[in-house]
Order: structure tokens, then C-alpha cells, then sequence
């Protein structure tokens, strides 16, 4: 087996394990796209194209909720940014790639493949390879993302609405959430953030109170942790 | 805009904020102190989308008598907490959540 392969396969390997908790979250995308009217061929469309599960399910809160495109496309950008922290850590192993090569690695830069591949690049920093382990666990998410949008879409058009499966899409955020609550700074954060989004729906206009909440959270953090930070920790 | 080009939008805002700092970084533009605040992203917009799906109502009302929700929250929250598990807190909610309306 080449080189190549070699990373290509570790990566689908290292990837593995984090793909349970894709499977269930793939599916709620799928269901709830459904069940807000989109068509099945724009659901796939959204899985393709975004290929990322948090900006997937927020673009469906606030299309359902009326917003507009430049709240919806800001928002989304805002989910995203977090990914720029990402790039940053790992450019310092890919800044020798040539663009297509960091095309192709910068899709499928997601949440998981990054855990796994952060770690192997680390350990292997002379392997010129070794983005391959990128490639390979990015795939594996594709794949898996793409199949359960499809079990989801098919599920969304028999689950009954009682059910109120959209209440699954607060919970897959806490979920994401759950290392955080035990840090001071983060709870304090969540607090202020989640109190301005839920006061502000009403007040703040064109449904930009998530962009609103989300920038007063972040200049909160910035502040808590240039006074607080050393004397905690 | 359509439906498919707000997709389509969207899905670039996505690829670039993946691809930006790979293709232009030279590593001093980012100091220890940006990544540190960035690090509080999640929990800076997560919660502004947490909030307002469980204490408001249909008509986007706060609704803090009779709603589920709060309930089935704590206990997703409290699960998660200590599993620190992704799938054991969306499914404990759940479940909380439709033991509350469908039982009691």
C-alpha cells in the first residue's frame, strides 16, 4: 500500500469513532428539513454544498422562521468561524500543498476530521503525505453525512409532526455544549448570549438577534478573559 | 434570492472560512489571544440559538408556565454534563420531553 493510501485509510480509521453521534445527527437534518417544506432534492443540495451539520440546521431555524437572506447568510458565517481557528492550527502542516490540494483539504475540513488529523499531523510532521489523513476521515464524514440526510428525508415523511422532533435542534446544540458548562467563563457567556437571543427575538430586528447574541457573548469572553483569566485558573 | 442560490451562498461562506486561513496565513496574524477568544465561538452563538427555541412559544413569546421544554432541557443538560456524551443528552431530552407530553 502507498503512502498515500496508508494515511487515506488511518484517516478513515481515526474518524470512525466520532461518527455515531453523525449518524443521529445527519438524520434529525434530514427529518427536519422535510418537515419545514423543503423539497428532498435542496436537502441533499444543503448536505453537498454546506457540508456542515451546525450551519445546516441553523440556515432551517431561520428560513423557518422568516429571515432574511443576508441574517441567514451572516449567521451562518458566524457558526462558521470557528473553522478559522481550525485552518489556523493546521496551516502551519499544510502551507507546502499546492492550491487545488488545499481546495480539496479546506471541504473537508470538518469538526471531526480536524480532531483526528490535528493529532496525526502533529505526530508525523515530516510525513509529506499525511494530509491524505485529512482526506480520508473528511470522506468518511461525507459519506456518512450524505447517507443518513438521505435516512432522514425518508423518516421526515413518516415521523408525525406531534412528535416535535424540531425540539431536537436546541438539544443537538446543547449537546455540542456539554465540556463547556463546567468552565466559569463559558457558562457566563452562555448566560448572556442565550438571554439577549431569547429577549431580543422580539425586538431585534430583520431576526438578527442570533448574530446580536453571539457578538455580545464573544466581546463578553474577550473581556472576562483579560481580567479574570489568571486569577482562576 | 432562491432557495438554491441562498444555498449555494451559504455553502461558500462555509468552504471559505475553512479554506481562508489555510491558503493566506502567515502565522504571526494570529496571536494567542485571538485564538483564545475564538475559542468561546461556541459558546458565544450556540446558546442564541439554545435559548429562544426552548422558552418561546410559537408565536415567539416567552413561555415560562407549562412548556416541556425547560424541563426536558435540564435533564439533557444534566446527562450531558456528566456523560459528557452527544448522543445520551439529545436523547435523554427527547425522550424527558415526550414522557412530560404524552404521559403526564
Amino acid at each position: 500500500m502507498s503512502n498515500k493510501s496508508k494515511n487515506f485509510f488511518k484517516g478513515i480509521k481515526d474518524t470512525s469513532p466520532l461518527m455515531i453521534p453523525v449518524v443521529p445527527f445527519g438524520i434529525i437534518f434530514g427529518v427536519l428539513a422535510i418537515d419545514l417544506g423543503l423539497t428532498p432534492l435542496t436537502t441533499i443540495a444543503m448536505s453537498v454544498i454546506i457540508f456542515g451539520g451546525a450551519s445546516q440546521i441553523i440556515f432551517l431555524q431561520l428560513f423557518s422562521a422568516g429571515a432574511s437572506s443576508f441574517v441567514i447568510l451572516s449567521s451562518v458565517g458566524a457558526v462558521n468561524s470557528r473553522h478559522l481557528l481550525y485552518g489556523t492550527v493546521l496551516s502551519e502542516h499544510l502551507s507546502d500543498l499546492n492550491l487545488t490540494w488545499k481546495i480539496i483539504v479546506s471541504y473537508f475540513l470538518v469538526d471531526q476530521a480536524f480532531a483526528v488529523s490535528n493529532n496525526h499531523f502533529k505526530k508525523n510532521k515530516e510525513d509529506k503525505d499525511k494530509y491524505f489523513h485529512l482526506i480520508g476521515g473528511g470522506l468518511n464524514c461525507w459519506t456518512i453525512w450524505q447517507i443518513t440526510t438521505i435516512i432522514g428525508i425518508y423518516l421526515g415523511s413518516i415521523i408525525p409532526e406531534k412528535l416535535g422532533l424540531t425540539f431536537a435542534i436546541p438539544l443537538t446544540f446543547l449537546a455540542l455544549l456539554v465540556n463547556d458548562f463546567r468552565k466559569f467563563i463559558n457558562v457566563i457567556v452562555i448566560i448572556i448570549s442565550g438571554s439577549i437571543a431569547t429577549l431580543g427575538y422580539q425586538i431585534i430586528p430583520y431576526k438578527a438577534y442570533v448574530i446580536v447574541a453571539a457578538f455580545v457573548g464573544l466581546f463578553v469572553a474577550f473581556i472576562l478573559t483579560k481580567f479574570l483569566k489568571k486569577n482562576y485558573e | 434570492m432562491s432557495n438554491l442560490a441562498l444555498i449555494i451562498y451559504c455553502g461558500l461562506i462555509t468552504f471559505l472560512t475553512r479554506f481562508s486561513m489555510i491558503a493566506l496565513l502567515k502565522k504571526e496574524m494570529f496571536n494567542d489571544r485571538i485564538r483564545e477568544v475564538l475559542s468561546y465561538v461556541p459558546s458565544a452563538i450556540f446558546p442564541a440559538i439554545i435559548f429562544p427555541a426552548i422558552f418561546l412559544d410559537n408565536s415567539g413569546f416567552i413561555q415560562l408556565d407549562d412548556n416541556p421544554k425547560i424541563l426536558a432541557s435540564i435533564i439533557a443538560m444534566i446527562i450531558g454534563v456528566f456523560s459528557k456524551n452527544v448522543l445520551a443528552t439529545i436523547f435523554s431530552g427527547l425522550f424527558s420531553y415526550w414522557t412530560i407530553i404524552f404521559i403526564f
